[in-house]
Order: C-alpha cells, then structure tokens, then sequence
C-alpha cells in the first residue's frame, strides 16, 4: 500500500480564509495544539476578494445604529429563515471582533474624528460598514495571516483535505494529499473544524476561485452530518459580463455602496419598479433578480448586462474609495469607471446555507466536526446581506475555534481505522490507474453548463427534475475519468477528485430547490412565484441515505419573545 | 477566431522543455486564461497557480515574454499581432513544476519580523492623513514578482543575507504604523541587509499594485538606519549620553 506521513494535533483546521485563521487564533489561545491546513499558499484564500467591508453596528457613522437594528436588518435580509440564534451572536460580537483586528494592526479607512469609517451597503438601515477602500478582505487576511505565524501555528500549506476520518460516531482524524507531490497524509485530531467556503466552481458565471469546490460541505456529508437550506444559493447582482474571460468576477457592492446607479438601455434607474425605497441598496436577491428581468425584457447591455454607473462622482472619490474597481475596469475591460458606466450582471457568489451547526459551539451534527464561514448554514438564512459575510467568519471563526479547542481537551486519544486511511487512498489513486476515461476538465464543463442553465436564479420544476436527472450521468462519467501524468502538481488529478464533490453537493442544491415550492430569498421558482407561510416555518434538510441522499425539512427553531418583540416597534439606539 | 502561439516552459526542478500551443483568442482574452485553456484542451496536469483571476490574490506570477507579470492581469491584445507569448516561472526561486514554483523562502523571511506591537496605552484613534502611507503597503498581494527581479536575489542571491522588497515593504508598514511601538531598524539594518539595495527601483516597475516601493519603503527605511547607525552627530551624542543603542 502507499505510504504516508502523519501529524497529530488537538484541534485541526481546515482552510485558512477568514474563518479558518479566526478559529486557529482561538484554538491556539485556548493552548491546545492546533494545526492549519490550506489548498493555496498562505494569505492567498478566496477571503482576500472580500472587498465592501465587514458589517459591525458599532456606530461610528450613525450614532443610532445598535446590535438590535442589525439583528432586525439580518433577519429580514434572510427572509426570516436564518438562525435566530447565530444573528444575534453576529450582531452583538461583530463590534468586538473588528476592533480586535485593529489591535492586531489592521488599518481600517477612518473617519474624521480619527475613528473606524463605515459605508452604506444593501438591506443595513445604518452606515455599518468597516472598511479599507474596496480591499477590506485582504486586510482581515493580512492581519490574521500575521497573527497565526506570530503564535507559531503550523501552516500546512498547498495539502487538501479529502477524506474525514472517524471513531465511532465521532470525527478523529482526516486524509489528504499535498499538492506539490502527490504524496498522502493522514492528520490525527481530537476536534477538526471545516472552514472550506462554498461552492461556486460548480457554476459557469461565479465569482468564486477554484477553491470553491465545496470540500468541506462533501466530507461533512459524507461523515453523517446533516447539511440545512442548500437551495438558497446567493447570485451577487454585479458581476463583470465583459470580457468573456472576466465574465463573473465581482464587482463590489461598495460601487453602489458609495453612490453608483444602475440604470437599462432605456437610461432608466430600473430598481425604482422593484424597490423604490432602497433603489441601489436593496436586498442582493431583488437586485440580481431586477437585473435578469431587464435583460431579459430587452432592456439590457451589448453584453446582457446592465449599467452600473459611477462616473458622477468626483474621479478622485472613486479612485480612493474603489481603487482595485478602477484598475480592474481599466485592466481588463478597458472602461476608465470616473468616465463611463460598467456592465454588470448577476455571478454565482456565496451558498447559504451549508452544514448545520450549533449557534453557540459551531459543532456540526457529528460530534468533534465543527463548521464556521461560508461552509456552515443558517446564520443567512434565504439571502445574505453584504459585509455580514466578513462579520460571519470573524465572530464564529472565534466561537468555534475556542469551543473545538474546548472539546479537544476533554477528549482523550481517538483512533483512526488503517482501513479507511487505505479506502481514501485507493478512491484518490483509481483515477491514475485508468488507461481509457472521459477527461474531468470535460465533465467539469458539463457540470457548469448544467448547473447555470437548470439550477440558476430563476427555477422551475421541468428545469430542476432535468438537472437531477443529468447530475446522475455526469456522476457516473465521472467514476470513469482517466488522469494523466504523474502524481505531481497536476491539477487534472486534483479536479478529478474535486468533481465528485462538486457533483454531489450540486445534486443538494438541486434536490432542496425542487423541494421548496415557493420563492424566498435567493431562491426563485418561475412556477411557485409566492412566498409561502408554510415554507417560512422550516429549513430543507439534507441527509445521507445509503449512497443516496434524503431530502427532508425541520421545524426553524423558535425565537424567544424579547427578540420577536424587536420586529413589532422601531428600536431605540439608548437599547445599546 | 484569430489564434496564438503560446510557448510554456515545462518541467520540474532540473528538466525544462518548452512546448508549442495553437490557442484560441476571444476578446479581452490574458495570459492565463490561454493557460487554463491549455490544461483542459492539450495537458490536463500543466501546474500553474491561481486563485482570484483579479489581481487580488497575488498567486499567478510568472515571467511572460521575458516580464515579470501576473498572468491575469496580462492581456493577450497588449502583444503585437503574430507575437508568440512564451511563458517562464519565476526564475528567482526553484522550480517544482511547470509554472509552479517554490516560495518557501519568503514565508520563512516573514516569520523573522517582530509584528505588529501596540504602544503602551495606545489610545486606539488613528487620522486617516497619518496611514495613507502605511496603507499604501498593505496593498501587497504577495506576488513575490518584487523579490523575482531584485538583482540582490536574482543575481547575487543573498537569501542569507537579505529580506527583499517584500518585507522592506512590510517592515515600513508595521515602522510607519502610528501605533506601533517596536524597534525593528537592527533587524532592519542586519539581518535584512537593507545595505545592499543600490535603488535601482527594479521591484518598483514590476509591482502589480503600483507601490512605490523604493521611494516610500525602502529609502525611508534606509534613512532611519542612517540617521541611527552613521550619523556622526547623533553617534556623538549617543557616546556622551552613553545611550549606545
């Protein structure tokens, strides 16, 4: 059999985004061993894109801004699907949370008065968001990145984590592979905490990095844990649309966050038919849908876009607040943004939901697999609002950082079964061993092109029941994929692998979609346009049933009085 | 469609081969969408590194038509018509495959910086006016692509001895940090070998974010350890004062 190396820790985390490193600098606090692994080199995470800013109700701006207001501004950015529990915990802890990156040398943008500015952002009643320029996510990045070599943490570099390993019922170990050879390596832990992000590679037009291949979300699965609410899938309404090859990636809700107007072909300011209240700043789901709606009634760009226009306000203001907007524009789609509009249209951004947690602990349905960030669901319910997805990894990469570390010191030594160590080891080799099979670029492909034109913003029941119908082919092509080349950096073989994956928790998203006749949020069916009562007392849930997977839904948890009261009367800044 | 010649070095740490591909060309096309094309269409295991495609991330260095570039940012209409686009690694650092090189030297330089330290009683309000230059540093994506060029490394290859634009960059920021209250310049001064950068502002062309990194990093960081180390006057007095830091 292959060999392989191992490393042992207390707590091991995966993924070094935002969430990732928030929960190793907690864990290492707390004085366990803690471990870090990465796919990328370090300080390169899916985090440094994160560009309008982190949402904090600290009231720098806007004096009357509360953790309440935010709570409230949350709940209804999500339909009032999400963990009540988890926006709380973000509401009240996101201030703390972005002053203490301060005190480990972040430089946020400032106001006059020497303290942290914050900028307008869609669905926040206040100015509320922290920010550097249009950068905030590399900051937060920087900042964690230096924190974790300061306490000495061991960073595993370019390794991805494939298998999960267990004791029982209980999660004790993981597999993996580092990328520069091809060699495996099995890591032993007490508490392991996922913090993978989403899964954006599954669609053709997305904003994510090819990282987002939801990992974390396939291993928790297939571990037994239950995944909650994967329908409501966040299509970011401003992507690029022009060029081709920087079709999807994002273009900063700061752009409007900051003044900038979306207007069709006709010159119209269209959000005025949609949300005549919030015009720019609506909700992301009513943005991106507006948008699909005007392109889709002929009142789109050259390139099925909009306009998105900031070329009114002074060149200076906009090439100091939205630098990276300016010279990615400039770069690569020749537009100077101070003169002319951009094109923008709807990019696959940000998953929902994701594997259930616990609110308080960040504990997964099995016990020792824990989740924070984007790979966990709940806290956003059926639409995030932007900037609370910095706030999100901030506030439970910490509390599930330090309660892993928790349960790792009560936890005494676990086994890992040798035969599941071989089991991910032969899965990863069967590929290279093949001498005839489909490419997985190829399936790939077809995945995307699938997932875009069935799965995407607006769905119907035909369109859903053909996507599951095709995901069950692509899957089965894809236990036949052939690799080539050596073991060696060879992406072909990561992706082969990687594919699986994606093509499972495509499966999730569209299976709960399907299930989910009504639209709310994020999610939208052509063919149940209402939103119903019904569906607004329960999550979708998805379980692991033999090779197969259970769909299947569960009562939302119930707020308690002294929250709900909050939606009936207006909330006084003096509630601080 | 019009189509290019893309020439992409390949190999590991002591075998190079430079293979030819017909490419495609769409509008708005870079670098390395030509190589991504490449991987799905000719050599599924081409290794390059990527993540943002924005220029955001840092991760897509490489030397393209002999430039030091980020491959996404390296658009395939700023080549004169029928030029072929030969793609290198860097070539500051060894190579493990392909595009992929090994930039472990780097992340050991950074762990030698003493971070970020607060000031005693810190009042936490910081003016805008007072870190427009330090956030100017933190722009860096860590492309390495300043450390590639630097001649210190690249020709004399001082690793021992040396830090790089990288963390001169770093250790002005966290200097400059108006709340900072460590003493880096020894580190600055010895271990960084900040002595052996002549200026000739080599990491500066190539800096994807435009940070002026010799004029606002390094030469400040140089006048502070002049100002301590050799100014006569100051030297006097620190004999005097018996201050001998």
């Amino acid at each position: 059999m292959e060999s392989y190396e191992t490393h042992e820790h207390d707590v091991l985390v995966i993924g070094a985004g935002g969430a990732g490193l928030r929960a190793t600098v907690e864990a290492a606090v707390q004085g366990v061993s803690v471990g870090v692994v990465c796919k990328s080199l370090l300080g390169k995470a899916h985090t440094v894109m994160a560009e309008g800013g982190v949402a904090a109700a600290m009231a720098n701006v806007d004096e009357a801004d509360c953790w309440q207001t935010h709570f409230k501004d949350t709940m209804a950015g999500g339909k009032m699907l999400n963990n009540w529990r988890m926006a709380q915990l973000h509401a009240q802890q996101s201030p703390e949370r972005v002053y203490e990156l301060e005190r480990w040398g972040a430089l946020f943008d400032r106001t006059a008065d020497g303290k942290i500015l914050q900028r307008a952002f869609g669905g926040h009643t206040h100015n509320r968001l922290a920010h550097v320029g249009d950068r905030t996510g590399l900051e937060l990045i920087r900042t964690m990145q230096d924190r974790v070599v300061q306490q000495g943490v061991p960073v595993y570099m370019e390794c991805t984590i494939t298998h999960l390993l267990k004791d029982g019922d209980r999660v004790s170990g993981a597999v993996g592979y580092w990328r520069d050879t091809g060699r495996f390596v099995v890591f032993k832990a007490k508490a392991i905490v996922l913090a993978t992000g989403g899964v954006g590679k599954s669609f053709k037009v997305t904003s994510n990095s090819w990282e987002y291949t939801s990992d974390g979300i396939g291993m928790a699965f297939k571990s037994g844990a239950e995944l909650i609410d994967m329908e409501f899938l966040q299509f970011h309404p401003t992507g690029m649309v022009w060029p081709p090859g920087v079709k999807g990636l994002l273009v900063t809700e700061a752009v409007r966050g900051e003044g900038g107007l979306l207007r069709n072909n006709k010159g119209e300011r269209f959000m005025e038919k949609y949300d005549p209240k919030r015009m720019e700043l609506s909700t992301r789901d009513l943005v991106a849908r507006s948008i699909y709606t005007e392109v889709k009634e002929g009142r789109g760009s050259e390139h099925g876009g909009v306009f998105l226009d900031v070329s009114h306000l002074p060149a200076e203001t906009v090439i100091k607040k939205l630098p990276s907007m300016y010279h990615q524009f400039k770069d690569l789609a020749d537009v100077d943004i101070t003169k002319g509009p951009m094109e923008v249209g709807p990019t696959t951004h940000y998953m929902m939901g994701g594997v259930r947690v616990d609110a308080d602990t960040g504990q997964t349905t099995v016990p020792g697999l824990f989740a924070a960030g984007e790979v966990g669901g709940g806290m956003h319910g059926a639409n995030r609002l932007g900037g609370n997805s910095l706030s999100d990894l901030l506030v439970f990469g910490k509390l599930t950082g330090e309660a892993a570390a928790q349960f790792a010191k009560k936890s005494s030594k676990l086994r890992v079964r040798e035969e599941d160590i071989k089991a991910g080891i032969e899965e990863m080799l069967a590929p290279l061993a093949r001498t005839s099979g489909p490419s997985p670029y190829e399936i790939h492909e077809k995945l995307q092109e699938l997932m875009q034109s069935y799965v995407g913003i607006m769905r119907t029941e035909q369109d859903l029941k053909h996507a599951i119908e095709q995901l069950q082919t692509l899957k089965q092509e894809a236990q036949r994929v052939r690799v080539t080349g050596s073991r060696m950096y060879n992406p072909g073989w990561h992706l082969a692998y990687d594919l699986k994956t994606m093509l499972n928790t495509s499966e999730a998203i569209a299976r709960c979609a399907l299930q989910r006749t009504e639209s709310r949020g994020a999610h939208t069916r052509l063919d149940h346009p209402a939103t119903s009562p019904e569906w607004g007392k329960v999550n979708s849930t998805v379980n692991q049933d033999g090779d197969g997977m259970r769909v299947g839904t569960s009562p939302l948890p119930q707020m308690p009085e002294e929250l709900r009261q909050l939606f009936e009367e207006p909330v006084a800044a003096a509630k601080k | 469609m019009s189509e290019v010649v893309v020439r992409v070095s390949q190999g590991t740490a002591d075998q190079n081969e430079e293979r030819r591909y017909q490419v495609p060309v769409t509008p708005g096309m870079v670098v390395l969408d030509a190589i991504h094309y490449i991987q799905a269409h000719f050599a599924p295991d081409l290794a390059v590194r990527w993540n943002c495609k924005a220029a955001k991330c840092g991760s897509c260095s490489a030397e393209v038509n002999g430039k030091p570039s980020l491959m996404c940012k390296s658009r395939l209409d700023d080549f004169q018509p029928g030029e072929e686009i030969v793609v290198y690694p860097l070539r500051s650092f060894p190579r493990i495959k392909d595009l992929v090189t090994n930039v472990s030297w780097n992340y050991e330089v950074n762990k030698k910086i003493v971070p970020f330290t607060p000031r005693k009683n810190a009042q936490w309000k910081m003016y805008q006016e007072d870190m427009d230059r330090v956030q100017e540093f933190r722009k860096c994506i860590e492309c390495f692509l300043c450390q590639n060029v630097c001649h210190v490394l690249r020709n004399h290859e001082k690793y021992e001895q040396f830090g790089g634009p990288r963390f001169f960059v770093r250790l002005a920021g966290l200097e400059m940090h108006p709340l900072d209250g460590a003493d880096r310049l020894p580190y600055v001064k010895d271990e960084a070998g900040i002595g052996y950068c002549n200026i000739t502002k080599c990491c500066t062309e190539v800096c994807p974010e435009s940070i002026h990194i010799t004029d606002n990093a390094i030469i400040p960081l140089k006048e502070r350890v002049v100002d301590r180390y050799y100014d006569p006057l100051t030297k006097l007095f620190r004999i005097f004062s018996g201050n001998n830091k």
